[in-house]
């Protein structure tokens, strides 16, 4: 029983967590239960405020009161919902797909849970603690997993949780869902492009996929959103809040053109699945935001190692971080009119896509220039010179192609 | 029993049920969902072999991208539906493929039988993945040190195969006067456009319905490329 994990594929895949590193005997995994555990649950509360949080917020820059009946502040208006959405009557389209129609909320919650698990909430990582903890007398991070492969649990995860929604439009055998569904999966799938590129801008500097390396790298506030030069933290966020298919770019479930968008046809807990999937990866991506742009839980401790040092502080700071980005998404919702189409399209393959990859060969001409003690100011100038140049080449490139299609189509020219 | 043989032993079944759904499910849905197991089932194998990196670029590239992708085409398509499969649609398809099948299946059991663990490359497995530096760093090194050329060639021939795809695709058109690019956005083209097409049916009478249809929705790429072929007409 003592040793039944340490060559196996498990131990593998958390591989950088001291944990895992030695004998796994029974506390060690009673250690992972409890990690899995508080984050599942932590996760779930999390959800519950953020619906309340959003209502409230939206509400108040509306001039109402918003939900105020359920509980003190209408704090418990997401319980009730749910509640309510559990009791409903489940129905199911009678040209519905029914195993793809019932497969695809879980196709959606599951990626959704998953992604949270690399990412680190608490532990110090001033002192050359590096974010290791002692619970139970054995040596862990705050996160539930830290595999080798990292970050790249993050981009698997979030091109699987695509499944959830193409399937649940598939599988209605409705037009609504299916337009809704198609919109999805090409939106997820070009923004997919730009966050891969923006996230390949912080691991050039931080140099590991793990995500307890990528902050243990931005102590001491070498916050990453510095360190890559703006660009990266601002088309990652511009590309995640369309991967989330959050407003403005929400064209998936656009009411006034698409009834509800792919979950048309979900009723009772399914939709409440969906429901919970959307807000749990708008709490799972901003985390991410945090850990990657701006270091995570780490933060001043102000030299204690106690359990307020290595807990309570990270926490607080990691927490306020999230906040920020949790503002920032309702603020989003708010305040932004949805894009059109054909914009969303132009947005990401014509500027997002360019100016990712544009701003990570600079950074690539940066390092490479101080790893071969190159004169660095004429690199950068040479570099984005010739980035410049392809820059103009592609702007010239698409106005020629509209100037083409306008004058393909225009009466009495081109014919 | 060990934790390894009892995944291996799952995953192996994953596999196995998912590739023999792909070919005998009905549904091209059902079937690209059966395709998405059998790559999963496989990325949990590379998991167990080590090869980490390797078993999260299967999942990041093969379920995300290519299988997306299938699916897409299919839904587009709209052949989302049971086909019967009564007739072979080509002569003498079934048998000959049976039979191709059976070569196969004898050439595999024997070259596995007779050279034994060669074959399934467990040998070069081990080797190149024992050690203590992460996958993806072992792997960098090699990819642009020993093997930069093939690398590089192998970026060279899908940009080709893009470049191709685009070239082939397109339709020919006039060539573009480069010194009369009209100012705007592409949405402002596409507005003007609109403007002079609903005047052109103006002054022309109703007398194309379907034409009139798909200049209402400037978005869609199919729309455009026939009102496209209709102006070069």
């Amino acid at each position: 029983m003592t040793s039944i994990l340490q060559t196996s594929a498990l131990a593998g895949i958390l591989a950088n967590d001291p944990l895992l590193s030695g004998e796994v005997g029974l506390t060690t995994l009673l250690v992972v239960l409890i990690k899995v555990v508080v984050a599942f649950v932590g996760l779930l509360l999390s959800v519950i405020l953020m619906v309340w949080f959003e209502r409230k917020v939206i509400a108040d820059m509306q001039n109402r009161f918003g939900p105020n009946r359920a509980g003190p502040f209408g704090l418990f208006q997401t319980i009730a919902d749910g509640m309510k959405l559990i009791f409903k009557e489940d129905l199911m389209p009678e040209r519905a797909d029914p195993f793809v129609f019932k497969l695809a909320p879980f196709l959606s919650l599951v990626p959704a849970f998953l992604t949270f698990a690399i990412v680190p909430i608490a532990g110090s990582f001033n002192d050359g603690l590096d974010g290791v903890v002692t619970i139970l007398g054995q040596q862990t991070f705050m996160q539930v997993a830290d595999p080798q492969i990292g970050i790249l649990l993050f981009l698997a995860m979030s091109s699987l949780a695509v499944y959830g929604i193409m399937l649940a439009g598939w599988a209605s055998g409705s037009k609504y869902p299916l337009l809704g569904s198609v919109r999805a999966t090409a939106q997820m799938v070009s923004y997919e492009a730009a966050l891969g590129l923006a996230l390949a801008s912080v691991l050039l500097i931080a140099g590991s996929l793990s995500t307890n390396a990528i902050v243990n790298e931005q102590s001491g506030f070498r916050w990453n959103v510095w360190m890559t030069g703006l660009v990266p933290f601002v088309i990652f966020t511009i590309a995640a809040t369309a991967e989330l298919n959050r407003p403005p770019f929400d064209l998936v479930e656009a009411e006034q053109e698409l009834v509800g968008g792919f979950h048309t046809e979900y009723s009772s807990f399914r939709f409440a699945m969906f429901f919970l999937a959307e807000f749990l990866n708008t709490v799972t991506m901003s985390a991410i935001i945090v850990t990657l742009f701006f270091g995570g839980p780490s933060g001043p401790t102000f030299g204690l190692t106690n359990w307020v040092g290595v807990y309570i502080l990270p926490f607080l700071w990691f927490f306020l971080k999230l906040l920020v980005f949790l503002c920032m998404f309702v603020l989003f919702r708010a305040t932004l009119p949805r894009f059109r189409y054909d914009q969303v399209m132009d947005l990401g393959w014509k500027l997002l896509i360019p100016a990712s990859l544009g701003w990570f060969l600079l950074l690539v001409a940066v390092r490479v220039a101080s790893d071969q003690g190159w004169n660095l100011p004429a690199t950068v100038l040479a570099a984005a010179a010739g980035l410049l140049a392809g820059a103009f080449l592609l702007v010239l490139s698409i106005r020629a192609s509209a100037a083409k299609r306008a004058a393909l189509s225009l009466p009495g020219e081109g014919s | 029993m060990r934790v390894e043989m009892f995944t291996f032993l799952l995953t192996a079944a994953i596999c196995l049920a998912g590739s023999a759904g792909v070919v005998l499910l009905r549904n091209p849905v059902h079937n690209a969902l059966s395709l998405v197991a059998t790559l999963f089932g496989v990325a949990v194998l590379f998991i167990q072999q080590g090869a980490y990196f390797l078993a999260a670029i299967q999942v990041i590239v093969y379920a995300g991208a290519i299988v997306i992708l299938f699916l897409f085409v299919i839904m587009l398509l709209g052949v989302d539906r049971a086909e019967g499969f009564d007739r072979d649609p080509i002569l003498g398809q079934r048998p000959a493929a049976i039979a191709v099948a059976v070569a196969i299946l004898g050439l595999s059991l024997t070259a596995l039988l007779s050279v034994g663990s060669r074959v399934t490359g467990q040998a070069s497995t081990l080797a190149a993945i024992d050690g203590s530096e992460p996958n993806i760093n072992a792997l960098a090194k090699v990819l642009f040190t020993d093997y930069v050329f093939a690398f590089e060639i192998t970026s060279v021939l899908l940009t080709v195969a893009v470049v191709g795809a685009v070239v082939l695709s397109r339709k020919a058109g006039p060539a573009i006067d480069l010194g009369e690019f009209p100012e705007g956005t592409t949405a402002d083209l596409l507005e003007a456009r609109h403007a002079a097409k609903t005047q052109r049916h103006e002054a022309e009478g109703d007398d194309s319905q379907g034409d009139d249809l798909e200049g209402d929705d400037p978005d869609d790429g199919d729309a455009e490329d026939e009102t496209t072929q209709e102006a070069l007409r």
